[in-house]
């Protein structure tokens, strides 16, 4: 082994490079390995018969008959999984006293949303099995829904589960609120909506699931395939070490498959019974109607303020549809929300409270922002009401309330620290790209001529918090797993690199913003670095993948194991150099000797001579390799300012988004390629939220958006292109960065919303009810012009009374109405 | 069963199926061509898309028995040799991230340029209006397609 080596040419860094993606190559070219392609040697399929009742005692299930059908090899009702199925985890218990009801995997008493699976069959090809569902005799006897949880909490309701309909009661407040409403000048009080939503990963649900010898390999479309071992061995007593989870290609998950599901656990134990490999794959009607939705809540708000505008306190009651069962963070996400209603702004007092409600619907849990977006609709569609209240621009009151640039950090009323941030510079950017000024006085115009099509200009200064860690914090509302992340760095003898990541990607690109990572903090060439996830196998420790958690967690977790490596490094480089370690000087890919920098030896050739392990130092491991397990001690607090200019037909109730401008600070970025398409992602689907996408229930509780003919997923001619910037302030972790995956759904729904609102203030109208169809559009400006606008909840709940006949619309249900209206 | 005989990818098949098989299930379970994936069960997604003589055809909505004789081309099979300009160009404009609709919005975007070469970001759009993704926004989509245009995919 030589010491003399060439110095390499200083490489350029890696982190803020455009690099395209590693992923790409397989996914373009149809080489992929999505879970419906795995086949196996007499691997079996299973499919679901589910039900057609949202709420139903089971009087009987007969399976015999399918049994006999041509390509059946099994037929099993809920019965026969009755002593080993266990309940479905619920791992967020966020109150002390909070009710989560046995959710078995299948059925085996009672149903309590259409879908629930109460049989299956098992047979040799996907045909034959969904044929013979047929033959499976069902007698329910009907129970009555619970379908409006603002009703759900009366004494005369009919009851979900035996223990009532309320989950929990959670209330978080922070300051004097009463002092904070006292007297103030102005108090602003809106009930907003969040509608129901369905996640649509595009790739449906599949399971895979092999036992041989004893031992378990579950293949399975999901974010988390390490906490999905842990929950598969606690639910089934399969020893976790005898459980593979693989996780292989995931088309997409937004939070749909940050879920431990019925199928998954089902699989296990009919694989268990038979012997046999099995599959189940989803069909889109079926997930529509059985991967948990988001949102569903109801949201009752009280601002106090001062008359310049000044934000006194902010009091937030909310209602939140849970659906029938409490799945893996059901009661956690409008939780999450309980830290984010301050947002970017000072206040003295607030108060959160939360009741999460039972409905015979599909459970909801997370979906992309997970009570953030819901948090962020509310504060930022208030403080425009605020502006309007006040006669003030809303970008002026914003300023006027939020945390300036020179105050960070900065602990909010919430009780975050919020460790940096520049909302003045992302909003004088977004006001330079947005021609804000120049849509303002357009504005004016269509309004003074009246002009049938009238521009709305939105906005939302929008923060959120990442990383879901550190482990304490979510220890302390009761999250049941920690907030770490692992990596792992094997350094092979070739001088290439092996980084393994417990964080779980499903198209994030996280092969390629790893390999940027390890490449500057190692100095290998990116090349070189092969990322490797996914696989409990092969990455025996993670926390996977949701929360924009990746980064901010993972990232820095790896900045930690390469760390290691390093120190490993330079002992056995002393060695070969015969310097002492405290003389050697690493620049990233190289130790030298201090004051003889020709005398050196690279990363590679440390690996190797590793290998080798014949002249290391006595007494020192031969390897290099390392591991890391990084837990942050505070979230990350991305934020930003988008701008929304709509272009509202009056006539029609049509809207058009004219213009997008959306800067975010996501503080350093790996690769503005990755970052730029998070943000357009997540502003699709906040778009979306605003205008297109609700999950429908009619009054028996059948799921009516069962299918993406119903659903409205929008496609490319729906909507609009995206003027996307950055500002950056730096995180205070040692990547400086903050997280990005949500950024844009938590930003855009208020922005379209507020620009929308905006266009038909003149109208008197000042709410309209997600999503902001032509139809609801056009009828709140037809209630509008028929006289005093009715609020939007009044609207809905018009809309529920004539479908409903009598569920009566009481205010949302929580007690409490403690306050002035304005 | 009825027995059907098609050319995928350039290599020709003869099999029995039965007759209700869609044609997504042919190509990947008998033929292999895991390439093609499943979105939805109604024809909106546009996943499963591929090219049967040349036009583009979302496969469920197919019978395997209806593309008898059909010359199909699947993302497996759309470039001879290295990638095909639209493959390039969606991996230059970052216009995959999970990239379960990459296949079936590739082939679609290639009958749109075979149609209209040169397309005006609107006609992008209005013509991947059968294909949904939900990960980039189209954003990046609709510069792939503008870019492999330019580069002249038709020729």
């Amino acid at each position: 082994m030589t010491a003399q080596t060439e110095i390499p040419e200083a490489k350029t860094a890696e982190l803020g490079k455009a690099r395209l993606r590693k992923e790409d190559e397989r996914l373009i070219t149809g080489q992929t390995n999505w879970t419906d392609n795995i086949t196996l040697p007499g691997m079996l399929h299973i499919a679901f018969l589910r039900s057609p009742f949202a709420h139903a005692r089971i009087t009987s299930v007969d399976v015999s008959a399918a049994r006999n059908e041509p390509g059946v090899i099994a037929a099993y009702s809920g019965a026969d999984f009755a002593a080993e199925q266990g309940s479905l985890p619920c791992a967020w218990p966020v109150t002390p006293d909070i009710v989560i009801p046995a959710h078995p995997p299948m059925a085996v008493d009672e149903v309590r949303y259409v879908g629930e699976a109460v049989a299956c069959v098992v047979a040799r090809d996907r045909y034959a099995a969904a044929d013979a569902l047929a033959a499976i005799e069902v007698d329910y006897e009907q129970l009555p829904p619970v379908l409006d949880m603002r009703t759900a909490l009366e004494d005369a309701s009919p009851k979900v589960h035996e223990a009532g309909n309320k989950s929990f009661d959670f209330v978080f407040p922070q300051g004097d609120l009463d002092a904070a409403f006292r007297d103030a000048p102005v108090v602003i009080e809106r009930t907003y909506r969040q509608q129901r939503l369905i996640p649509s990963a595009m790739e449906p649900r599949a399971v895979v699931c092999s036992v041989v010898g004893g031992e378990f390999t579950l293949w399975s479309s999901t974010q988390i395939p390490h906490i999905l071992r842990v929950m598969l061995a606690l639910i089934t007593g399969i020893p976790e070490q005898n459980i593979r989870v693989i996780a292989p290609d995931v088309g997409g998950g937004f939070g749909s498959k940050l879920q431990v599901t019925a199928e998954e656990v089902l699989a296990v134990l009919i694989a268990r019974k038979l012997g046999r490999p099995v599959k189940w794959t989803e069909s889109r009607s079926e997930g529509n109607m059985t991967v948990h939705h988001g949102r569903d809540q109801w949201q009752r708000l009280r601002l106090a303020a001062d008359r310049d505008g000044r934000i006194r306190g902010l009091d937030v009651d909310l209602l939140a549809d849970m659906g029938a069962y409490l799945m893996l963070v059901t009661p956690g996400v409008p939780i999450l929300g309980a830290f984010m209603y301050p947002a970017i702004y000072k206040m003295d007092a607030y108060r959160f409270r939360c009741v999460g409600v039972f409905t015979t619907k599909m459970p909801t849990d997370a979906y992309r922002g997970a009570g953030r977006p819901e948090a962020t609709f509310a504060i930022e569609r208030l403080v425009d009401e605020l502006a309007i209240e006040l006669g003030m621009d809303p970008l002026a009151v914003r300023e006027r309330n939020w945390i300036k640039h020179e105050e960070f950090p900065f602990t909010t009323v919430a009780g975050l620290t919020y460790d940096s941030g520049n909302y003045e510079a992302a909003t004088a950017r977004a006001r330079e790209l947005f021609g804000y000024d120049a849509l303002r006085k357009e504005q004016e115009q269509r309004r003074a001529s009246n002009d049938p099509v009238q521009l709305g200009i939105g906005i939302s200064t929008f923060t959120e918090m990442c990383g879901l860690a550190p482990s304490r914090v979510v220890g302390s509302l009761a999250y049941g797993a920690g907030g770490w992340e692992h990596a792992s760095i094997r350094m092979l003898p070739t001088g290439k690199v092996e980084v393994v990541t417990g964080s779980s990607a499903h198209g994030q690109g996280h092969e390629t913003a790893w390999s940027q990572i390890v490449a500057d903090q190692l100095g290998v060439p990116f090349e070189d670095i092969r990322v490797l996830h996914g696989d409990t196998q092969t990455s025996p420790r993670g926390l996977d993948t949701y929360g924009s958690r990746s980064l901010t967690v993972g990232g820095l977790a790896l900045v930690a194991a390469c760390d290691k490596v390093v120190d490993k490094a330079k002992v056995i480089a002393a060695g070969l150099l015969e310097a002492s370690a405290d003389d050697l000087e690493w620049t990233p890919g190289r130790f030298s000797v201090r004051g003889d920098p020709d005398k050196g030896v690279t990363i590679g050739e440390v690996a190797l001579a590793t290998f080798f392990a014949h002249n290391t130092p006595e007494g020192v491991e031969p390897s290099i390799d390392a591991d890391a397990t990084y837990d942050p001690d505070n979230f990350s607090f991305p934020h930003g300012t988008h701008l929304c200019a709509t272009e509202v037909d009056t006539e029609t109730g049509f809207v058009k988004i004219r213009s997008y401008v959306a800067v975010d600070d996501v503080g350093a970025v790996v690769n503005p390629l990755i970052v730029e398409g998070q943000v357009h992602g997540g502003l699709a689907q906040g778009i979306a939220q605003a205008l297109y996408e609700e999950a429908v229930y009619d009054d028996d509780g059948n799921l009516v958006t069962s299918t993406l003919a119903d659903y409205l997923v929008p496609s490319a001619a729906d909507l609009p292109s995206y003027v996307t910037d950055r500002t950056e302030s730096r995180a205070a972790n040692s990547l400086g960065v903050k997280g990005v995956g949500e950024a844009g759904t938590i930003a855009s729904t208020p922005a379209v919303v507020n620009a929308i609102v905006d266009a038909l203030r003149p109208l008197g109208i000042n709410d309209v009810e997600m999503p902001c169809t032509p139809e609801r559009v056009w009828r709140a400006i037809q209630d509008a012009q028929g006289g005093e606008q009715a609020s939007a909840a009044e609207q809905h709940a018009a809309r529920q009374s004539d479908q409903t006949q009598g569920h009566s619309p009481q205010g949302i249900g929580t007690p409490d109405p403690t306050g002035g209206a304005a | 069963m009825a027995e059907i005989t098609v050319t995928v990818d350039g290599v020709k098949y003869s099999d029995q199926v039965e007759p209700r098989m869609l044609l997504v299930h042919y190509l990947r379970e008998v033929v292999g061509k895991t390439g093609t994936p499943i979105g939805c069960d109604t024809s909106n997604c546009g996943a499963c898309t591929v090219l049967l003589d040349g036009q583009s055809v979302k496969s469920c909505s197919v019978l395997a028995v209806q593309a008898d004789g059909a010359d199909i081309t699947t993302i497996q099979g759309l470039a001879n040799g290295g990638l095909h300009p639209l493959q390039r160009a969606f991996h230059e404009e970052h216009a995959v991230q999970c990239g379960y609709c990459t296949p079936g919005m590739i082939l679609a975007a290639s009958d749109l340029l075979r149609e209209n070469p040169h397309p005006s970001d609107d006609e992008i759009r209005d013509g991947l209006e059968g294909n949904l993704c939900r990960c980039t926004g189209y954003e990046n989509i609709v510069r792939a397609v503008r870019r492999a245009a330019q580069a002249g995919v038709s020729e």
